[in-house]
């Protein structure tokens, strides 16, 4: 069945419900595994003994943060450009999710710097800009709230979605732009990773992990708007026929 | 282009006709006091951070003014007139930007001076924060215009504006200070900071109004 279809609602609360008992259950799986390689699986660091684990939470937080920056994007594209009728529930279901992301980033992110670099945090250009990107999502999350049409709401919130789009590759390239104390790229890189595969499983296995939650839990969100805006429209209806 | 200059003009008047130009003049001078109040009135220390607070001070001042950019026209009805007009809307809002830099802008560059004498900034100083704040309230204004666009139809979105605002605004700050900075922290040239906020500005000239056109046409459908 080709994609267009599933721009119906109703196709696509008939999909869900068929995927995401599986997808969960693939998230459930993944994370047990992931979980046991990042604690008994994989050895401890040289440098930082057993701290390093963070890394197992830290670094796929913050790459799904930009993931989900991301899958707004587009959404943000598919109403402005082809008005496409679930892109919009699709980018208001996934703020709250990116936010939820970048804050559990920030914060794993500071616990292991406290024993690392001996601070909660410091304003390097990575760290910085993380910041920017959580105010970013509450901006858009704030947005959402304050226009009462849906329609409306969701085009002006396409519009500064994509104005603040420039911030995901200033996140990226922080550490190769300027002189930050977060580490470097060790994975995606050229000249390849530069982390051992004794932790690159166990690293890969969570990030895989999170990004299955993610989905999954952005395709029971994106079919909570829609029944959100269903009942709303009903409840609507019914106050016009009583009155 | 008669017909931009008249916007611009109109805009202007309008800001200060209604206070809300010198409410931003004095909003600046209010934040300039607090600032002693806040770290101390030690004149050196003041003197080293005062380029810094005064771009803050400005930047807050200079978001207040922008939530009525759109809204009062919106209000009255000369939005709907203004995108029906067969003007391009991005010019529209490029004039409307003029305008709020005529009213706006250009009196907090020239206040600027006067209270950084209040925060003990050296001559060199006055210079180099006051060159910064004429290249770099242009780019407030045009990226701040993106904000009011997006909340023109939202009865109180004045404080929703600042914080869309903000985070795009921030390579601004960051250049202006640094520029203006140079005066006092040493022998660091004044130029290259300078010309990257000079584009900062350029940059924000095009992506401004487009953006702001933009949000405007989504805010009003």
């Amino acid at each position: 069945m080709p994609l267009i279809d599933y721009a119906n609602p109703t196709r696509f609360l008939a999909f869900s419900a068929r995927v995401l008992p599986w997808l969960a259950a693939a998230t459930a799986v993944l994370l047990l595994v992931g979980l046991w390689l990042s604690f008994f699986g994989s050895p401890p660091d040289y440098q930082q003994g057993e701290t390093v684990r963070i890394m197992y939470i830290h670094v796929p937080s913050a790459w799904l943060s930009m993931l989900c920056y991301g899958v707004m994007a587009v959404a943000a594209v598919g109403t402005l450009v082809w008005r496409h009728p679930l892109a919009d529930v699709t980018a208001r279901a996934a703020a709250p999710l990116g936010a939820a992301f970048t804050f559990l980033a920030l914060v794993t992110g500071s616990l292991w710097g406290k024993p690392m670099w001996g601070t909660w945090w410091v304003w390097d250009a990575r760290l910085t800009s993380e910041l920017v990107l959580l105010i970013m999502y509450l901006g858009l999350i704030a947005l959402w709230q304050a226009v009462d049409d849906f329609g409306r709401a969701a085009r002006v919130v396409a519009v500064l979605t994509l104005v603040g789009s420039i911030n995901i590759p200033i996140i990226k390239f922080s550490v190769d732009w300027w002189n930050t104390l977060h580490q470097g790229e060790s994975i995606f890189r050229a000249g390849g990773p530069t982390i051992d595969w004794s932790m690159l499983t166990a690293l890969f296995t969570m990030m895989a992990a999170m990004t299955l939650l993610y989905a999954a839990l952005l395709i029971g969100a994106i079919g909570n708007e829609i029944l959100k805006r269903r009942a709303d429209q009903m409840e609507m209806m019914a106050a016009g026929e009583r009155g | 282009m008669k017909a931009l200059a008249a916007i611009a003009a109109q805009t202007a008047r309008l800001s200060w006709r209604s206070g809300g130009a010198l409410v931003g003049v004095v909003f600046f001078l209010a934040v300039v006091t607090v600032v002693p109040f806040g770290v101390g009135p030690d004149l050196k220390l003041l003197g080293r951070i005062g380029p810094a607070m005064l771009w803050v001070a400005a930047l807050l001042a200079a978001l207040l003014n922008l939530d009525r950019l759109f809204r009062d026209d919106r209000d009255d009805g000369s939005l709907d007139l203004l995108v029906m007009s067969g003007v391009p809307l991005e010019l529209t809002v490029l004039a409307k930007c003029a305008g709020a830099w005529l009213a706006t802008g250009l009196p907090l560059t020239v206040v600027a001076p006067l209270l950084g004498m209040l925060l003990g900034l050296e001559p060199a100083a006055l210079a180099t924060t006051t060159a910064t704040l004429a290249a770099g309230t242009p780019a407030l204004i045009l990226i701040g215009a993106i904000g009011a666009a997006l909340t023109a139809a939202l009865p109180r979105g004045g404080i929703l504006v600042a914080v869309l605002v903000l985070p795009f605004t921030i390579p601004a700050l960051i250049f202006g200070v640094s520029a203006a900075a140079t005066a006092i922290v040493g022998p660091t040239p004044f130029l290259p900071p300078f010309l990257i906020l000079l584009a900062l500005t350029l940059f924000s000239l095009v992506i401004g109004p487009i953006a702001a056109a933009a949000a405007l046409r989504a805010t009003l459908e």
